[in-house]
């Protein structure tokens, strides 16, 4: 989230597409309701499916899985047709007026796709800006120029016209222009509105730029920055913002560090190449201190055991341009690429799209090893339906940990927001705190090649671990300690100039915590794990998301005291952009900061990219220009966003051009790049078998796979188990009446549901045709079903549930940039079951 | 953070009074809560669920929870939970939880309770196994990659910060790159 959960009570619109708060944030909607409450705001709801959340809308309109962005180009072209954007923003705080390479052609002439298309890539030598003989971008601030962002945001835009968008979304035409009026009326510099997505927005092909095709929309209103405003990515997780901003993923480091290719051979070439760099001279491009950042991040691993060139090398490169994302793993797994796994506090069986390759992939394996609370389809894949024990050679180890009450600990929500969270009970039986199993495997591992060595096993046998101590035989992890090291700390005693203070010198002492990140130094006297999260642990007040206070001087709801938040405790990022070229707020009645000419500083929130007024810093420093992209190079299918078909889909053709699906994506069907249970439907042509469209979806009850939810019987007890949500339309077609158990299939697998008859799914007119969707909840799983075999000694459920993973009929096909599965638009058939 | 009762009443009630949000403390319903929750600890937890990050105040009494509510000092929920969160009580005291390291061998069809050193053995032996079988350290263009291509991680948003920090230390000290979790999914 660009902003936090207290500020949705801010806002004057909410867009809410891609999500449905009411059912899956609840408490969100006590701050939306405030909103509606006390300033009169306006919801509106776009979604598939009448949800909750559209219940509590003034405006919902309907739209089909996958067609988001047909629907938005048609908000973007509105929005530029009725002038109903903030031209002051959109001129100093976007690139709107930049040229670009006159060779560049969109879709529109260039049969669907961008210029540069070759064998499923493009090359972007064309997606570049025009520049004069010092480097400098050329503008033009007239808007005028026919290469210019803005002409060609106009010229792409002009193809979504309502009547199209509407045969292709099958919303109708006066929904749009409603919608479309309504969020377009917060481009005024005094009304604020503000999206909300969640995974309705990322699990398709074309997930990035759906969110991109929000952002622009909310650039050409001044959304962003602003109290009220912004993007609300509203994650599934309660740490899953922590998780990513430390780097569990395959492509970044801690702190959104891009992970070293094995082309960067030193630190030296990953500094030169890495590093972003500018030619527009008030650009302050803040990502020009990464070798700052990385440097302190590799002190984190190895401390001084090594030095910064030997931690480098020592570390693990990924091969240009290869792809070792989710997919990728199971579909390695499943040819027998790896001999073990960890699925730490995760249940793939019933999350991975496509489960049964999934499931299938794990008896490739020598050995496993699952963490969890509770048993899981995961951990006891072997003994699943349709499973032969013994004929499974896999070795599974089920390591019990300790749940959140038992440990201490912080996690960060979506509003980047760090919480500390306190130990109240012992653990349960023998369960241990996953830090505390993680250190212990490390120091067998770390012992084991200690005594026999092994190929690089320096990296292993100098990695820093002062986290604890052992008590007797047991191991003891201190998460305060490693709160410390996240934060970072002085390798050495240095005096230091204040890098926002010129003339003001300042002393540490070696072990010093590091104030904020803009004392990270590149020369290894700074170690940081994670560069954002430094400042969240001061030498006085100690770990500050540990904070309770109460204060709220602006009244907006910043609580800068409660907690602590990423970086620096901003609470709303971009928030220099909430103020005009001289400093004064775009609303004064909602400033988010507000510049103190006597005391010469900026008070409210902590101020973002803003200089001292006047002095035309432009406000987006991460960007290596300084303003924020209408046009945006930097993605893997397109500058601007297209609307694609989704891979599976329901029309013979994408009504827009000859291009049907988002021509970037890895294709798993394409010869010699998935398996053979890698099929899908309805790809080339409409496949009959596969007539409807389905869309997985969540519950209030059950968290993602139920892995926890489903042995809580309350919960269990208020959602019992798997269902599929279907029209009446549908219902009538297919003999279907709510309670009659029915088989949901796809061309990979199918899964047992409980029909559920609502009118909540309409059945959509597209280009003529009617079509249906259906949804199902991912929540459910074999393991705690009344039907399978129990051993002695297995846990039951006190309530069962019934089905298993919505996932066994998900595809395996992911986003042109994330690789994100496309979860949210896919197609099945529905029968009452035994009925063929 | 320990919260005393008293202490909580009084900034909450404190916070009631300048917010008027949503939060109706008076004497009665303060008092039959006391009742439920007397002589026991409280501490204060973040909810294991979805993203909003609410707070719960956990009551303790002779090690056990007692009972779980929102906490109305935090700006975020002001006390409400949802169904999820107002749960939590349920996940704390839930004898269905794992509470032994189970084994499952080779082509066997039932667990086996294990000890942790004897499990915690195994799985370092089994790494050292699987790392020192795929380790590449160069590529075919023969570029230096020091990487374990044997062994892939998923997981875990479900872990504090703390330990997503130590885990991928852990992970690229010896040298994966299939390292993923929630938020690709």
């Amino acid at each position: 989230m660009t902003n936090h959960w207290n500020d949705f009570k801010n806002a004057d619109v909410f867009l809410i597409m891609g999500s449905n708060p009411a059912s899956n944030h609840p408490v969100s909607f006590k701050w939306i309701q405030d909103a509606v409450e006390r300033r009169g705001a306006k919801i509106i709801c776009v979604d598939p499916r009448f949800t909750q959340s559209a219940s509590r809308a003034h405006l919902y309109a309907p739209l089909r899985s996958g067609t988001d962005i047909a629907f938005l180009g048609g908000m973007i072209k509105y929005i530029l047709e009725k002038q109903l954007y903030h031209l002051d923003y959109v001129l100093n705080y976007t690139n709107a007026s930049f040229l670009v390479n006159p060779a560049f052609k969109l879709p529109g002439q260039n049969g669907g796709v961008f210029s540069g298309l070759k064998d499923g890539k493009y090359e972007k030598d064309t997606w570049t800006y025009q520049t004069g003989a010092d480097g400098v971008i050329k503008k033009d601030k007239t808007l005028q120029d026919p290469n210019c962002v803005f002409q060609l945001l106009k010229k792409h835009y002009s193809r979504y016209t309502p009547e199209l968008v509407s045969r292709i979304t099958g919303t109708p035409k006066e929904k749009l222009i409603e919608v479309y009026k309504l969020y377009g009326s917060t481009g005024k510099p005094n009304k604020a509105g503000v999206e909300l997505y969640a995974m309705g927005w990322t699990q398709h092909t074309v997930g990035v730029q759906n969110i991109r095709a929000m952002c622009i929309v909310q650039l050409l209103l001044g959304n962003m920055g602003i109290a009220g405003g912004g993007i609300a990515a509203m994650r599934g997780e309660s740490n899953v913002q922590g998780s990513t901003d430390h780097g569990l993923l395959f492509h970044i480091w801690p702190g959104y560090l891009s992970v070293p290719t094995g082309a960067l051979t030193t630190l030296a070439l990953y500094n030169e190449k890495q590093t972003p760099k500018t030619k527009e001279k008030d650009s302050l491009n803040w990502w020009k201190n990464k070798p700052k950042y990385v440097a302190s991040f590799l002190r984190s691993m190895y401390g001084k055991n090594m030095t910064l060139d030997e931690s480098y090398n020592a570390l693990p490169k990924i091969d240009d341009g290869a792809n070792y994302s989710w997919l990728m793993i199971f579909d390695q797994m499943y040819k027998e690429k790896f001999t073990g796994f960890f699925a730490w506090g995760m249940n793939p069986a019933c999350s991975g799209a496509h489960s049964n390759k999934v499931r299938q992939a794990l008896g490739k394996l020598d050995w496993m090893v699952n963490v969890n609370l509770f048993d899981n389809e995961t951990g006891s894949f072997w003994r699943g339906p349709g499973m032969d024990s013994a004929k499974i050679k896999t070795e599974v180890f089920m390591l019990p940990c300790a749940s959140s009450v038992e440990k201490e600990g912080s996690i960060a929500n979506s509003g980047r927001l760090q919480q500390w969270r306190y130990k109240a009970i012992p653990y349960y039986g023998d369960s241990k705190p996953d830090g505390d199993i993680m250190s212990e495997i490390f120091f067998k591992v770390r012992d084991l090649y200690a005594k026999q060595g092994g190929p690089n096993a320096a990296a292993i046998t100098k990695l820093t671990w002062p986290y604890g101590k052992y008590i007797g035989k047991e191991f003891h992890y201190e998460p305060r300690k490693v709160a410390a090291e996240i934060n970072g700390y002085f390798l050495e005693d240095k005096k230091m100039e204040n890098p926002t203070k010129k003339g003001e010198f300042k002393e540490f002492k070696k072990g010093d915590l590091v104030p904020t990140f803009a004392w990270l130094q590149d020369d290894g006297s700074t170690s940081s794990g994670c560069w954002v999260y430094c400042g969240s642990v001061d030498k006085e007040k100690g770990i500050l998301p540990m904070r309770r206070g109460q204060a709220d001087p602006t009244g907006l709801g910043l609580y800068s005291e409660w907690a602590w938040c990423w970086p620096l405790n901003r609470r709303i990022i971009y928030n220099g952009a909430s103020v005009d070229l001289s400093g004064k707020p775009w609303d004064p009645s909602r400033a988010v900061i507000k510049w103190d000419a006597k005391e010469e500083k900026w008070k409210g929130d902590v101020p973002d990219g803003v200089g001292n007024p006047g002095k035309g810093r432009p406000p987006f420093i991460m960007k290596p220009d300084g303003v924020a992209s209408l046009f945006g190079p930097g993605l893997a299918d397109g500058p601007f966003p297209e609307h694609y078909e989704p891979l599976e889909c329901p029309v013979e053709r994408n009504l827009l051009s000859p291009q049907k699906n988002n021509p970037a994506i890895k294709r798993f069907d394409k010869k010699g790049v998935g398996s053979d249970l890698d099929k899908y439907s309805g790809v080339a042509s409409c496949d009959p078998r596969f007539p409807f469209i389905c869309a997985t979806y969540r519950v209030s009850e059950h968290w993602q796979t139920g892995v926890l939810t489903r042995w809580c019987p309350w919960l269990a007890e208020m959602q019992p188990g798997m269902f599929v949500e279907m029209s009446e339309e549908l219902a009538k077609m297919r003999g279907i009446k709510t309670g009659d158990k029915c088989t949901v299939s796809s061309a990979r697998g199918e899964v047992e549901c409980t029909a559920i008859v609502t009118p909540r799914f309409k059945p959509f007119e597209i280009d003529g045709n009617t079509i249906h969707e259906v949804g199902i909840p991912w929540h459910f799983g074999w393991i705690t079903t009344k039907d399978r075999t129990y051993n002695s000694g297995d846990k039951k459920a006190e309530v069962f549930t019934t089905g298993d993973s919505a996932n066994l009929v998900t595809p395996t096909i992911g986003d042109a940039n994330t690789m994100i599965p496309e979860s949210k638009a896919f197609m099945v058939n529905v029968v009452k079951k035994g009925v063929k | 953070m320990n919260v005393s009762r008293r202490g909580f009443l009084k900034i909450s009630g404190a916070v009631a009074a300048v917010s008027g949000l949503g939060i109706n403390l008076t004497p009665i319903s303060a008092h039959a809560q006391e009742l439920k929750i007397k002589y026991a600890k409280e501490t204060t937890t973040v909810c294991p669920y979805c993203s909003v990050g609410c707070s719960i105040i956990v009551s303790v009494r002779d090690g056990k929870v007692i009972n779980t509510e929102g906490d109305p000092d935090s700006p975020i929920n002001r006390g409400a939970l949802c169904s999820k969160g107002g749960s939590i009580y349920q996940m704390a005291v839930n004898e269905n939880r794992l509470g032994k390291p189970l084994y499952r061998a080779p082509f066997a069809r039932e667990w086996k309770e294990v000890d942790w050193e004897w499990a915690l053995d195994k799985i370092a032996h089994n790494i050292k196994k699987s790392r020192d079988k795929s380790f590449k350290t160069a590529n075919a263009k023969g570029e230096v990659v020091n990487r374990c291509e044997g062994i892939a991680s998923v997981g875990s948003a479900a872990m504090d910060l703390e330990e997503c920090f130590t885990y991928q230390k852990f992970l690229r000290g010896l040298g994966l790159v299939y390292i993923e979790h929630q938020a690709r999914i």
